[in-house]
């Protein structure tokens, strides 16, 4: 069986190996992320929700997921 | 009579009942400070956008018990100490759902946490272009409050003493004179500790405050928020009754005549 290449890229400031050419999408869903209660940063640049299944990622990408918390 | 129902309060061209705005952060649980939300009558709440804690998928979501649609989210800029992390910060709330009413505030002391005003005035004209709705945190200077509302601010909303101090308004005279010459909605923002601080603000002409600490972190926040709430109307109606003169002497409420 050929094994699939992994790459290093970093989610909120962490570390992950994810699968070479995972799309955006795929990752956010195996993080269980609601998507319509975040927004997404890809090396520093906001992220268009309905265009994430279109974006493959790349080795040392960075992401960013934010969302609402408690704040004065 | 003052009809307190139609006197509303109107930001961004929105009708609000309540002129009491509270921040959702200090408290002890998601579920206390939602409670506390519905007992102040509060229909605009601060909200601080942070990284999503992707190690623990079952932490409890603030939108899961306080529902946007039908409280008004006001996303922040706490923590920004410049303009650039401000934009970052409110360009990303708008993304999580459309935002544009937001709270600019871009802080220049760690200690103080006073506002940096150069850095909240070039933010404040780049927010407005981009068709932000920019409700502006800033000192209690009125020509920095004539400076952000040239700017295209939506809202002035000066401190009253440190945020989280507690130390009610330090500056009434400056708070008058922004109120006398502006006409955007004037909020008093941070360092009030007591309901009556929120009855005197509105007592000056304010037409609304934005409380956290005091609420959320009195030993009974639940009573707080009650008394918040009163502490507004009844500034509220103090300001429209017009006030008595001030009299160095004495005045009887009795009739002279007629003493026995």
């Amino acid at each position: 069986m050929k094994k699939i290449k992994k790459i290093k890229i970093k989610i909120n400031g962490k570390i992950k190996s994810i699968n070479q050419d995972s799309t955006l999408s795929v990752v956010l869903k195996n993080l269980k992320i609601p998507l319509n209660k975040v927004a997404i940063e890809l090396n520093k640049e906001i992220i268009d929700k309905k265009k994430i299944n279109k974006i493959k990622l790349n080795k040392n990408d960075k992401i960013e997921i934010v969302h609402f918390i408690g704040g004065g | 009579m003052v009809n307190l129902k139609k006197d509303n309060l109107i930001i961004a061209n929105k009708k609000f009942n309540s002129r009491l705005i509270v921040g959702t952060g200090k408290y002890k649980s998601m579920s206390e400070c939602a409670k506390a939300i519905k007992l102040s009558g509060a229909e605009i709440v601060t909200v601080a956008v942070r990284r999503v804690n992707i190690s623990d998928k079952n932490k409890p979501l603030l939108m899961d018990y306080i529902d946007p649609k039908k409280i008004t989210y006001l996303p922040n800029t706490a923590g920004c100490f410049n303009s650039k992390e401000a934009l970052r910060t409110l360009r990303l709330a708008r993304e999580i759902g459309g935002w544009k009413l937001v709270k600019l505030e871009v802080l220049g002391d760690k200690k103080n946490l006073f506002p940096d005003m150069i850095e909240t005035l070039k933010s404040t004209e780049v927010l407005a272009k981009e068709g932000f709705k920019v409700m502006v945190y800033c000192n209690d200077d009125p020509l920095m409050a004539k400076r952000l509302e040239n700017s295209g601010a939506e809202a002035i909303m000066p401190l009253a003493a440190p945020i989280g101090s507690g130390l009610g308004i330090q500056n009434k005279i400056n708070i008058q004179i922004i109120r006398k010459q502006t006409k955007l909605p004037l909020i008093i923002d941070a360092g009030l500790g007591q309901a009556s601080d929120a009855t005197i603000a509105m007592e000056l002409g304010c037409d609304g405050v934005l409380i956290n600490t005091a609420i959320a972190k009195a030993k009974k926040p639940f009573e707080m928020a009650l008394a918040f709430k009163n502490a507004v109307i009844a500034g509220r109606l103090s300001y429209k009754s017009g006030r008595i003169d001030k009299i160095l002497m004495g005045n009887p409420s009795s009739p002279s005549k007629g003493i026995i």
